[in-house]
């Protein structure tokens, strides 16, 4: 029995520099943990940044020095074998998704950082645990507490977005979802001003949150079902044998599991939490979130339908064109009507959802180089652009409305001018990075048949809307007089300064010279089975 | 900016120009060193308008010593081309590959050959002296480094223009000069005339520009190439409409820029710009860049004689109209203009009659650049000494105060006559003899307005000179005239030698001629249908009689200080022959009423459907707003009714 039992076992084999990343960030977090119960309040803030800063830039180096040492070169795949015995993928596209989440990470984690002279994170309530307007909340402020766990939390959700796709299986790929869900649903609701909006948008984002959840580990038991396995490349080898007694479980478990990844992309109809949560969660986190979140599950999408399900993209994906459709539309068309910023970007980033999976949906390799280059572009403007919301201020909190942003450009040429920039990307006006990345999924979606032409016609289309959109705040930026001139850009830290010089940056470089990074997600983009 | 040496695009270094036999080189030593001819000005305009008004003090000095070193830099490459037979004298200097566009390839360029070298010359020299002329003019102007830098993208932008090797590079110093001009006639534009004289001046040449663009337009669906060397190498295989086309195209941007009929109507009130402006620009230079682009597109014209036919009459009907108009006006600079207009017109028709008149063009061109240049600068320097008075009625017997001024103007005044010995003899005399050669009614034509313009010329000028210099004093009362100083009159004593001087020195010698050679091609010896000798008696006998008339009129005569109500002609030359009323009555009027009908359509039709589908979508946008309520059972109720839908779908289908 015993024998039997250790002939089954077989151990794993780890490839420890393929995984260095992820289990860097996870020890800075675990580090975290440490500091918030060890270190003397005074020095936590500090400590923590220095952990989150050093660590994220230490996987980054890690990251690289593994993709350059590992490097296979069989028919073309630039990545490396190492895995968790098929659990944990590291190839091309997880390797450049991983690159692209510690770049935001980075980004982000200095716009968290961002304190204007405060004790703590200024965005960040000092004590998550007091009631909104209690006089604990009070006594917390004023004996100078933090919230400096955010870091720590933080620092959980990104290597939970490093594993996200690079999961070889179901089971891995929903551990990974969880890792990165909780942590998020936790800072959503620290917000430092507008705390009940905050604890709302939290509680909302969990209880949806677990209800997609649900939604994927349903499709995965009936995919387990049908194929007998998790790993995705069995999934993929059961379809094309088609010898499953259980064949009706496939479909309805390919769209379930979808949904739950979907869920996290904020494609309609899945899409309800994204304006509430967007609106109530702390803004340095909802560039995160938008961002981050965006870049991990679409990985996760690519993997599953690239590498698991593509065999049976003839079931599944008319219903998904039909959802990438009302992404766009929905996104698009609501986002005209909304008064606050932070609630028309959460529009924003679904119409650009939307337009990511046009390209998800070519089923084309080059789709896959477009997704992650739209998904890296993408997210260094969101991150920029709220990182400017976090600055716009009126009596200290965020003016967040959209008549507090009239004559903004009069007064604060330069942050207006920035946003201007950025939303004109968000627009894909050309010479920004939005019009490169719009190209790179439109492209092969046109090449891939009727379904994707008019899926280009309707994105182009619902571009001409946003752009309506994001073009009326220039206008009201620039050309509106404003009776009031209490709303002002709080001089921000060099954190911030860093935050949105490089996503503007980046934004322009990949407008202009787009070459070398399109080139680099081109090499990047074949999965390993 | 880094300059690398190669040959022209595609064409292998020394292949000739079809029909012609110079060659075309790369330039070594001292000419590759060109770019810095438009490098030069071009940091001066940059330097004084980044560096703001801590560039003040020096600023002004700055940009004319940066006019004068483009001068060294011209003289070196001409002493240069100079060195070299005359086959070999043209070098391109290669700057970088500006549009490479799968098989458009356009490198951007320079084109060092005679004739961009002599207007190279003129520019940087005439510009330096009226920079150093500004120096006086603008002393005591708030906005004087404003002035000068503008000055110095002028001479930049006007370098490229004529040093370009393809026509769009020319295109850009053709915007580059039309920005300058309309900077600088309305550098006063707190005057709200001369601000809209400068949108005039804008308006007529983006018409003119219209047609350069058509042009470039036409030689690249014609050639597939828009770079000087392929266009003239392509023409001998090009079929002639196609040449024609491209030629009317080229006329009408070359009657934008040089004032030429029907599109002349804004340099009179280009006047509205201070005067060196108007003696560098809208005498000397800018306003030639017509006639240089149909001396450059020679091959073109030669291939389409109905163009050349256009822009012979072009030239006759404007040096006529140019002079009738002169004669009636009272305001200096505007009579200087009405002779501009004028002269060039003499240059377009020598232009027009082919290899017999280029090198005659571009000599009048150059003469015409010294004595306008300097007789502007002598109403500068009277306006100086008048209080910025420019009604002649009010001059009168200025000689007794303004010494200089009197004799340097003088000497242009008997340039422009064609008194020999004097510049104009030498060149614009040719031109007429040129306009009588050929066959049929064409000579008679076009030699007689020549020779009737040659008379009026005279006419007007000699009374321009006469009511401003000579007579009796009719100065009012508070006017002290005096000689201005040193930095003024020197620059128009330079002019004024050159006005006496240049015609002998390239005129008899055929030097003129023998230099532009290599780019126009030799004329055949042609006889005039009147002798020669004939001719050139009848010419001085029609300008003695013309200035003989003004004499008369406004020397012997006492003038009055107002205008007389005048004839008929005189009113009608006084408002320019009713240009502008014809301009509004059959340009202006209707496209009003065409724009009115078009907002109208704009409003009704397009925006109506624009704003219906905006509203449609705000609507829609609106409604679909309720669906989020904000409640997280309706959020996941949405949520569910999705997943049912999508699976019911799916099993629908199945």
């Amino acid at each position: 029995m015993t024998t039997a039992l250790s002939a089954a076992f077989t151990p794993a084999t780890l490839d420890y520099v393929a995984l260095l990343p992820v289990l860097i960030i996870f020890s800075a977090a675990m580090l975290g943990v440490l500091v918030e119960a060890f270190v003397p309040r005074t020095s936590r803030y500090l400590a923590q940044v220095t952990i989150t800063l050093v660590g994220i830039v230490a996987a980054m180096a890690a990251l690289a020095f593994g993709a350059v040492t590992h490097r296979v070169s069989t028919a073309g795949i630039a990545g490396f074998n190492g895995t968790v015995k098929g659990s944990v993928v590291i190839d091309g596209p997880a390797l450049f998704i991983q690159a692209t989440i510690l770049l935001f990470a980075l980004l982000a984690a200095l716009s968290l950082a961002e304190r204007f002279g405060g004790v703590g994170a200024d965005a960040f309530t000092p004590m998550g645990a007091a009631t909104p307007g209690s006089p604990q909340e009070a006594q917390a402020r004023k004996v100078g507490a933090m919230t400096a766990e955010v870091f720590p939390l933080f620092l959980f959700s990104v290597a939970g977005m490093m594993l996200f796709p690079a999961a070889g299986d179901l089971l891995t790929m929903f551990v990974a979802l969880e890792v990165l869900s909780l942590p998020l649903y936790l800072l959503c609701g620290l917000a430092r001003r507008r705390r009940l909006l905050s604890q709302e948008a939290s509680l909302k984002y969990f209880l949806l949150g677990a209800f997609s959840s649900a939604f994927f580990l349903f499709g995965t038991a009936l995919l387990y079902g049908f194929a007998g396995s998790v790993y995705l490349p069995d999934i993929s080898a059961a379809i094309t044998a088609q010898g499953s007694a259980f064949q009706g479980l496939l479909v309805p478990g390919v769209l379930l599991v979808l949904v739950g990844l979907l869920f996290k992309v904020g494609a309609v109809p899945f899409h309800m939490w994204t304006p509430d949560v967007y609106q109530g969660a702390p803004t340095p986190i909802t560039g995160f979130m938008a961002a981050g979140t965006k870049a991990a599950a679409f990985g996760a999408i690519l993997r599953f339908v690239y590498v698991g399900v593509d065999r049976a993209q003839w079931d599944w994906r008319p219903a998904v064109v039909v959802v990438a459709a009302l992404t766009m539309i929905i996104g698009a068309v609501l986002s005209v009507t909304q008064t606050d910023m932070k609630r028309l970007l959460a529009y924003s980033s679904i119409a650009h959802a939307g337009f990511i999976l046009v390209g998800v949906l070519s089923m084309e390799r080059e789709g896959v180089s477009g997704v992650m280059f739209y998904i890296a572009a993408y997210g260094l403007t969101t991150i920029a652009a709220f990182a400017i919301v976090g600055l716009v201020r009126e009596g200290g909190s965020e003016a967040t409305h959209l008549s507090q942003w009239t004559g903004l450009g009069k007064r604060h040429p330069w942050t207006a001018g920035v946003f201007a920039f950025l939303l004109l990307a968000f627009a894909g006006i050309p010479l920004t990075s939005g019009f490169t990345a719009k190209f790179a999924v439109f492209k092969p979606a046109l090449e891939s048949g009727t379904a994707g032409t008019i899926l280009v016609v309707l994105g182009l289309l619902c571009s001409a809307i946003t752009v309506f959109v994001y073009v009326r705040i220039i206008v009201l930026m620039y050309f509106t007089d404003s009776t009031d001139d209490s709303v002002a850009v709080i001089e921000p830290s060099v954190f911030t300064t860093v935050t949105v010089a490089t996503g503007t940056l980046f934004t322009l470089v990949l407008g202009i010279a787009p070459a070398s990074v399109l080139q680099l997600a081109e090499r990047a983009s074949q999965f390993i089975r | 900016m880094s300059v690398s040496l190669t040959t022209m695009a595609g064409l292998p270094a020394g292949m000739p120009f079809a029909g012609e036999a110079s060659t075309v080189h790369a330039a070594t030593g001292f000419a590759s060193a060109a770019w810095l001819l438009v490098a030069l000005p071009l940091l001066g305009a940059a330097v004084l308008l980044l560096g703001g008004h801590r560039t003040d003090k020096w600023g002004p000095l700055f940009a004319t010593a940066m006019s004068w070193a483009a001068f060294v830099v011209g003289l070196g490459v001409f002493i240069t081309l100079l060195g070299l037979s005359s086959e070999e004298r043209a070098l391109t200097v290669h700057l970088f590959n500006w549009v490479p566009a799968g098989q458009f390839q356009l490198e951007a360029g320079m084109l060092l050959d005679p004739l961009s070298i002599a207007f190279v010359l003129l520019v940087t020299f005439v510009g330096s002296l009226i920079h150093v002329y500004s120096l006086g003019y603008m002393e005591h102007d708030p906005d004087k480094r404003r002035f000068f830098a503008y000055l110095n993208l002028f001479v930049a932008a006007m370098l490229l223009l004529v040093l370009a090797n393809s026509y769009l590079l020319v295109y850009v110093g053709w915007e580059g000069v039309g920005l300058a001009s309309y900077l600088l006639i309305g550098f006063w534009n707190w005057n709200p005339p001369y601000a809209s004289a400068a949108n005039k001046a804008f308006v007529a040449n983006r018409v003119g520009d219209v047609g350069m663009g058509l042009a470039i337009m036409a030689m690249f669906w014609q050639f597939g190439a828009v770079d000087f060397q392929t266009v003239n190498g392509a023409v001998a295989e090009a079929n002639e409409g196609a040449l024609t086309v491209i030629g009317l195209f080229l006329l009408l941007a070359a009657c934008g820029k040089s004032a030429q009929f029907p599109l002349q109507s804004w340099l009179g009130d280009a006047m509205a710009g201070p005067t060196p402006v108007s003696a560098l620009i809208h005498a000397a230079t800018m306003v030639t860049a017509g006639v240089y682009l149909v001396v450059r597109s020679h091959a073109i014209f030669d291939g389409a004689p109905n163009a050349q036919l256009a822009v012979v009459i072009v030239g006759a009907i404007t040096l006529v109209y140019g002079a009738i108009v002169g004669c009636a006006k009272d305001d200096i600079k505007k009579a200087l203009a009405a002779s501009t207009m004028s002269q060039i017109g003499y240059m377009m028709l020598a232009a027009g009659l082919g290899p017999v008149g280029y090198a005659f063009a571009i000599f009048h061109l150059l003469t015409h650049g010294f004595f306008k240049a300097g007789m502007f600068l002598g109403a500068g320097s009277v306006m100086h000494g008048m209080n910025d008075k420019v009604d002649m009625r009010g001059f009168g017997n200025l000689s007794s105060v303004m010494k200089i001024t009197w004799v340097t103007f003088g000497l242009g005044w008997l340039a422009i006559l064609g008194v020999p010995p004097f510049a104009g003899f030498w060149s614009k005399d040719k031109i007429i003899e040129a306009a009588f050669v050929g066959e049929g009614w064409r000579p008679w034509v076009f030699g007689l307005a020549a020779l009737i313009g040659a008379g009026i010329t005279a006419f007007y000028m000699s009374r321009l000179f006469f009511m401003t210099f000579q007579g009796e004093k009719r100065w009012p009362k508070d006017a002290h005239p005096h000689e201005s100083p040193r930095t003024m009159t020197i620059p128009m004593m330079v002019l004024a030698v050159g006005s006496a001087s240049l015609g002998l020195i390239l005129g008899p010698t055929n030097g003129i001629l023998h230099w532009l050679e290599p780019v126009v091609g030799a004329a055949e010896e042609e006889h005039p249908v009147i002798p020669v000798p004939a001719l050139m008696a009848i010419t001085l006998l029609v300008v003695a009689a013309g200035v003989a008339l003004a004499w008369m009129r406004y020397w012997r005569d006492k003038v009055p200080t107002t205008a007389p109500v005048g004839s008929l002609l005189t009113r009608a030359a006084r408002a320019d022959l009713y240009q502008d009323q014809v301009n509004e009555g059959v340009f202006m009027r209707p496209g009003i009423h065409l724009t009115r009908a078009l907002v109208f359509l704009d409003k009704r039709g397009i925006d109506g459907a624009a704003g219906g589908l905006a509203a449609l979508i705000g609507g829609t946008s609106s409604r679909l707003r309720r669906v989020q309520n904000g409640l997280a059972r309706s959020y996941a109720l949405t949520m569910l009714i999705g997943v049912v839908v999508i699976l019911g779908a799916v099993w629908v289908v199945q």
